[in-house]
């Protein structure tokens, strides 16, 4: 693998007396594709500079292949940074902005030449070789920046929020470009970004940030699955929220009570007892929605309050019979031919499976 | 009278108003007369002043040779200081910054009597290298200052990413900072070549014997009477400045 592993053990540091991380430990593999999501102001772009050696901790170590490098200085450790806003070299063209580093290295031109133009081909860039960065376009500009960073040959590519700059539809594609560049330089990739769509679907693992901490470190499918935490529920997708006290705990499921509710039953996936209070999530489209009664143990009865076409959903706000306003999202297999469509004020049926939800927090009773 | 026909009409004023002793100058650098009445078209002067007016061109020699290595010293030190204050992190910085533009809105009468003094108490003989240092000495605030002002729209990431992929410092400074900012440097140097060749008032009290630049050698002529050759060196000089800005807008073009 040409990849390093990366770890981060116990870092800390402080700004002043603000402490913009707080005992932050990270193992990154080597090859992977991991990325760091958090609200703005996290911490997650001083993460990446820690990393790359543009910032010093206060205290803990940056391992590389568990050797430590907070020693090495940003320009002789063996990652190399793409910056929130490019950082391109103004005054040279693409051409020798790619070969910056190799400059540096005394290389010689035909060599330079060879590199550099594979590196071109390898972010389609070609035929833009002699124009200088402020008469590209944005994508233009973050494959510049991409190459450049790539010519240095690092074992460790930080990338801070490279696409955020760009419009919905180029970012789609340039992170699917972004998936695909991973694959074939095998190098380690370390992915800020503060979109958790982006996290999700490129990612092998997802580190979630709040406030300086790391809250939850997993696959995304794990991530938005079994959130570990609120933060984690509500920052990543959308999830209905439900405060319920336990009744009743068996083996795998507990019996719970909640205002606006009622009872129902959910899976026991952190230790409880009864009397114990809890909050649940449960993720919009988790949850079935009918005009007739529909079969299962969590079953409700409901009136739709609000309705947003989204074209490949609909999003619904139902009002259950208690009071619970629930999110509901409904998927269309097939729209016109679907038992009936739901609309605004309709009376509804709705349920979901027990395993579906998840113990966010617990208090004990 | 509509006010696009007034703002005309007063930017034609102004015009006249700058330009008349100019033209006027230029005129009588070519009369055939040495009185300022327009007697007839002559090269005379210019004659005159290429051919038996040794000490104005020494004089003129002084004002280039100081000219061009103050600001040259000067430019140098304006954009390292610029870079320090501007990225530089340490204590009294603001301090430090005030100290460093004070100096522009000193009056010119009171930095040359206080360079004086400082000559005449470290016992230094009044020549072209006190009127030198001086000149560094006036000059250094503007440079430093544009320098800085150019630097403002340049983002210190560009530096990181220079550190990133493997630069030193000093590669960092000589192949990003300065290149990037190389048009407000040449600015700056421009602006110290300016200010340099025409001072009277400093450089009046810092030369010494032998020292002599031409502003000062054109103000000890004027009081024996106004020579034309005066004129003559003058528009010579005015076409000088002319071909200077002509050159040095295409130059900037090609920078960018
Ligand atoms: N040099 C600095 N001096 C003081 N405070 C800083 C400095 N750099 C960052 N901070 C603070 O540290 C916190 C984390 O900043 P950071 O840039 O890491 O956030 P981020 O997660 O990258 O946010 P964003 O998504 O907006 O880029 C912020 O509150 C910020 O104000
Ligand atoms: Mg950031």
């Amino acid at each position: 693998m040409l990849g390093s592993s990366v770890e981060i053990r116990n870092v800390d540091k402080f700004f002043g007396d603000f402490q913009a991380l707080d005992k932050v430990n990270l193992q990154i593999k080597r090859g992977e594709f991991f990325s760091l999501l958090g609200p703005s102001g996290c911490g997650k772009t001083t993460l990446l500079r820690i990393i790359a050696g543009l910032e010093y901790p206060d205290s803990g170590d940056v391992l590389f292949d568990g050797i430590s490098v907070v020693s090495i200085p940003a320009n002789k450790r063996e990652a190399n940074t793409i910056f929130q806003n490019y950082a391109l070299f103004p005054h040279l063209t693409v051409f020798e902005n790619i070969a910056f580093s190799l400059r540096l290295k005394k290389m010689s031109e035909n060599e330079i030449r060879e590199k550099v133009e594979k590196l071109i081909n390898l972010v389609r860039l070609e035929g833009q070789e002699n124009k200088k960065p402020i008469q590209l376009s944005g994508g233009q500009r973050q494959r510049v920046a991409i190459a450049r960073a790539l010519a240095n040959e690092p074992k460790v590519l930080l990338l801070d929020e490279p696409v955020s700059a760009l419009d919905a539809k180029l970012r789609q594609e340039l992170l699917l470009e972004l998936d695909n560049l991973h694959d074939q330089v095998g190098i380690t990739f370390i992915y800020v970004t503060h979109d958790q769509a982006e996290a999700i679907s490129v990612s092998d693992h997802v580190a979630v940030m709040n406030n300086g901490r790391i809250v939850q470190i997993g696959t995304p499918y794990e991530i938005y699955e079994s959130p570990a935490d609120r933060f984690v529920a509500t920052f990543i997708g959308e999830t209905n929220l439900m405060k319920a006290e336990v009744v009743d705990v068996n083996d795998e499921f507990i019996r719970v009570i909640a205002k606006g509710l009622g009872e129902f039953s959910c899976y026991k996936d952190k230790e409880v007892s009864k009397g114990d209070k809890i909050l649940l999530t449960l993720r919009p489209e988790k949850i079935k929605i009918s005009t007739k009664p529909l079969e299962g143990i969590n079953s409700f009865h409901g009136v739709v309050e609000e309705e947003i076409y989204m074209g490949y959903q609909t999003k619904y706000f139902v009002r259950l019979d208690e009071g619970y306003i629930l999110k509901i999202y409904k998927q269309h297999v097939n729209y016109l031919l679907d038992e009936k469509i739901i609309h605004w004020k309709d009376e509804v049926f709705v349920t979901w499976n027990p395993n579906d939800s998840f113990i966010v927090e617990v208090e004990k009773g | 009278m509509n006010p696009g026909k007034f703002s005309r009409l007063i930017t034609f004023l102004i015009l006249i108003f700058f330009y008349i002793p100019i033209f006027v100058v230029i005129m009588f650098s070519f009369n055939a007369s040495k009185s300022p009445v327009w007697v007839g078209f002559s090269f005379m002067w210019y004659k005159e002043l290429f051919t038996s007016s040794y000490t104005i061109w020494k004089a003129f020699l002084n004002s280039i040779i100081v000219a061009i290595s103050a600001s040259f010293v000067a430019t140098v030190l304006g954009t390292l200081g610029a870079i320090g204050l501007y990225w530089g992190k340490f204590k009294g910085k603001d301090y430090i910054w005030i100290i460093s533009y004070l100096p522009l809105i000193i009056p010119d009468i009171i930095i040359g009597v206080s360079l004086l003094i400082f000559f005449v108490f470290i016992k230094m003989k009044l020549s072209l290298l006190t009127i030198f240092i001086a000149h560094v000495t006036f000059s250094l605030p503007y440079a430093l200052m544009i320098v800085f002002s150019r630097l403002q729209d340049f983002e210190y990431s560009i530096i990181e990413a220079a550190y990133d992929l493997g630069a030193t410092e000093e590669i960092a400074l000589f192949k990003v900072i300065v290149p990037i900012s190389f048009p407000g440097i040449l600015a700056a140097f421009f602006m110290s070549l300016t200010l340099s060749i025409d001072d009277f008032v400093i450089t009046f009290f810092v030369a010494g014997p032998g020292s002599t630049t031409l502003p000062l050698k054109i103000y000890s002529m004027i009081r024996f009477g106004i020579s034309p050759t005066i004129n003559a060196i003058s528009t010579l000089m005015l076409v000088g400045t002319i071909v200077m800005s002509i050159f040095m807008r295409k130059y900037l073009r090609y920078i960018f």
